[in-house]
């Protein structure tokens, strides 16, 4: 089968996700093609590494990068004529939540979104994803030939095989734009982006105040990870609004959670309930996180952790 | 300016989630139904912003059986001058969306507000697909939205920041956080909702092109694994040894 893979590109190289979504369709095509098309600038470097995991062949638009996704819909509908795929591809972040909703009514395909497996193949093609804020999976079938899916970032993982692709400038006639960029207001800091996030340190209001937090952002960085907090957090500004996790938020699905003292509201859980592994730090043996934890330490948030930072140094040195 | 607003309901987020059917269908049995927030909070009530004051009309619409009433009642009677249901049980977000854009299409609406998902299914399928459907510009996951003569001024968060932007109407926008703050109906507006218009239209027969085939329930967690606040190093040692994920 012929698989379309969308890889947004940010700062000159491919997202992280979309090295996890081109892995994900190359096993998908099962011997079939494998393109990805990709827009705007993007290094040289970043187009192998993409093809690594598997990939046939790239289209490059290099002549867009205003990102329009009426535009974008229109770019990976003519990749997926010119390259014979039935099935595309996107990473279920901002651009794919955008763009593939688009591309799907225009090719008449059906559309599944947040995916969290490989699909099953055998005698119909359905696929699996989350609902009702975590609490249910759901098991979804395809009606229609053309299929488009996007795959929850950190869902599958991601292989490397020996490919190397051709890349070819691809520079359709999209029409024009009725959506103008004005300006882009990056968000600072080094940190990493919570959305691509693997390991993620998160806290609640029983860290009492914004100046405590401090010690939130050592953790984070010495375990490389993100940082993100509750929602009462961000409302009253301890925190910017993009840290905020759960039904109101945003949902991720690291393979680490690290939340310390909160409380573990449904409302919270519905944003990292498909945490791989959940920790929780919480002075409260009867806060409701403990039950969706993994691992627990009933303690004070101001001496658990720094505890916890030196001990993460010390495990740091040990493997060095 | 003729604005309208897309409301879907969804079960409240403490409800118990069961099934039926040979585990086919949700069991919507003593399941309480809300407005999905992001519609009522933000999308329905930016739009009467805006009415307020640029002038104009606010139709909200779903696509729904009879049992969506009392939600289009509740969001009239945060404000808006009529509502619409289109008359199906609707299986997937194509038939929504061909739906909502059919009607959307016949009407001349300046502006398409929805929320950026429902809370249920978390499809962020419906804007994109109505706004190519009516062949228009879409911007989703707004924040802010201004609206100055035919164009829309907004803010959007994306990965590693915030976008702005501008996009000329009509257009399909969807609606997160930030873009308003809640209304709370007041009496005068729950009396007043009751005698507004809500008319229920036939539905031109859209097709679903996927269909749920099952649910299941998640695993069970196994008990927290509690570790001593004095030997925080164990915890390092099982994330590494055990978990795998450090
Ligand atoms: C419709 C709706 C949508 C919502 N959406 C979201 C959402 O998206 N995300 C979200 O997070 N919330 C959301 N909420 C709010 C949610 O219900 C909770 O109120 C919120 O998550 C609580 O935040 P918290 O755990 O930080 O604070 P609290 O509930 O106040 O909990 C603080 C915790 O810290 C612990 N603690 C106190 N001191 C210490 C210490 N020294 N060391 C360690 N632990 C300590 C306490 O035991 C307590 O468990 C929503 C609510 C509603 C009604
Ligand atoms: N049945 C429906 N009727 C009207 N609007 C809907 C319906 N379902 C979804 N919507 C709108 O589409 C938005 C996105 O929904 P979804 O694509 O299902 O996440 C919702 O926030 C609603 O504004």
């Amino acid at each position: 089968m012929n698989v379309l893979v969308f890889a947004d590109s940010f700062n000159g190289s491919a997202v992280k996700a979309a090295h996890e979504a081109a892995s994900y369709g190359a096993k998908i095509a099962n011997g079939g093609n494998t393109s990805i098309v990709t827009y705007g600038e993007i290094s040289e470097s970043s187009m192998n590494e993409l093809a690594s995991y598997g990939i046939t062949n790239i289209l490059h638009a290099n002549g867009i990068n205003d990102m329009d996704p009426a535009r974008l819909a229109k770019l990976v509908e003519a990749a997926a004529n010119e390259t014979g795929a039935e099935v595309v591809i996107f990473s279920h972040d901002y651009t794919g939540k955008s763009v593939a909703p688009m591309l799907a009514a225009r090719m008449k395909a059906g559309l599944v979104t947040g995916v969290i497996d490989y699909p099953s193949t055998d005698g119909s093609f359905t696929v699996k994803k989350a609902v009702f804020s975590g609490k249910a999976l759901a098991e979804v079938k395809f009606n229609t030939e053309k299929k488009v899916i996007s795959l929850l970032p950190n869902s599958v993982g991601k292989t490397k095989t020996e490919a190397s692709a051709n890349v070819t400038v691809f520079n359709p006639d999209l029409g024009t734009s009725s959506v103008t960029i004005k300006e882009f207001k990056a968000k600072g800091g080094e940190g990493i982006l919570l959305t691509e996030a693997e390991l993620v340190v998160s806290a609640g209001r029983g860290l009492k105040g914004p100046e405590n937090w401090g010690m939130i952002e050592e953790l984070a960085k010495e375990l490389g990870a993100g940082t993100a907090c509750s929602r009462p957090v961000s409302d009253i500004g301890w925190r910017p609004h993009h840290e905020h996790v759960g039904q109101t938020g945003i949902a991720i699905r690291p393979n680490l959670y690290i939340a310390v003292g909160i409380s573990g509201a449904i409302q919270h859980l519905a944003g990292v309930n498909g945490s791989k592994v959940i920790v929780v730090i919480n002075t409260d043996s009867d806060a409701p996180f403990f039950k969706a934890a993994d691992y627990g330490i009933v303690g004070d948030a101001f001496t658990v952790v720094p505890k916890l930072i030196a001990a993460v140094k010390e495990f740091k040195a040990a493997q060095a | 300016m003729n604005i309208l607003v897309c409301i879907s309901k969804a079960p409240d987020t403490t409800s118990k989630i069961t099934f039926t059917d040979g585990n086919t269908k949700f069991n919507e049995d003593g399941v309480q139904f809300i407005v999905n927030p992001y519609d009522e909070w933000y999308a329905l009530v930016r739009g009467l912003e805006l009415k307020e004051t640029l002038g104009g009309k606010l139709t909200i619409i779903s696509v729904g059986g009879a049992d969506y009433e009392p939600i289009l009642r509740k969001a009239l009677a945060i404000g808006a001058d009529e509502a619409v249901r289109i008359d199906a049980n609707p299986t997937d977000s194509n038939q929504v969306a061909a739906e909502l854009a059919n009607y959307a299409k016949a009407n001349n609406f300046d502006l398409v507000l929805l929320g950026k998902e429902t809370i249920n299914y978390n499809g962020s399928q419906v804007g994109g697909m109505m706004a190519a459907m009516m062949d228009v510009a879409y911007v989703s996951n707004a924040s802010k939205l201004d609206v100055a003569g035919t164009t829309a001024s907004i803010e959007r968060e994306k990965q590693g920041g915030t976008e702005v932007l501008e996009a000329q109407l009509p257009c399909v926008i969807s609606a997160a956080k930030g873009m308003a703050e809640q209304r709370i109906p007041n009496m005068r507006g729950i009396m007043a909702a009751r005698s507004k218009p809500l008319n229920v239209i036939a539905a031109s027969g859209a097709a679903a092109l996927t269909e749920t085939v099952s649910y299941t329930l998640p695993d069970a967690k196994g008990a927290v694994k509690l570790i001593d606040p004095e030997n925080v190093a164990e915890l390092v040692n099982l994330l590494h040894n055990e978990a795998k994920v450090i």
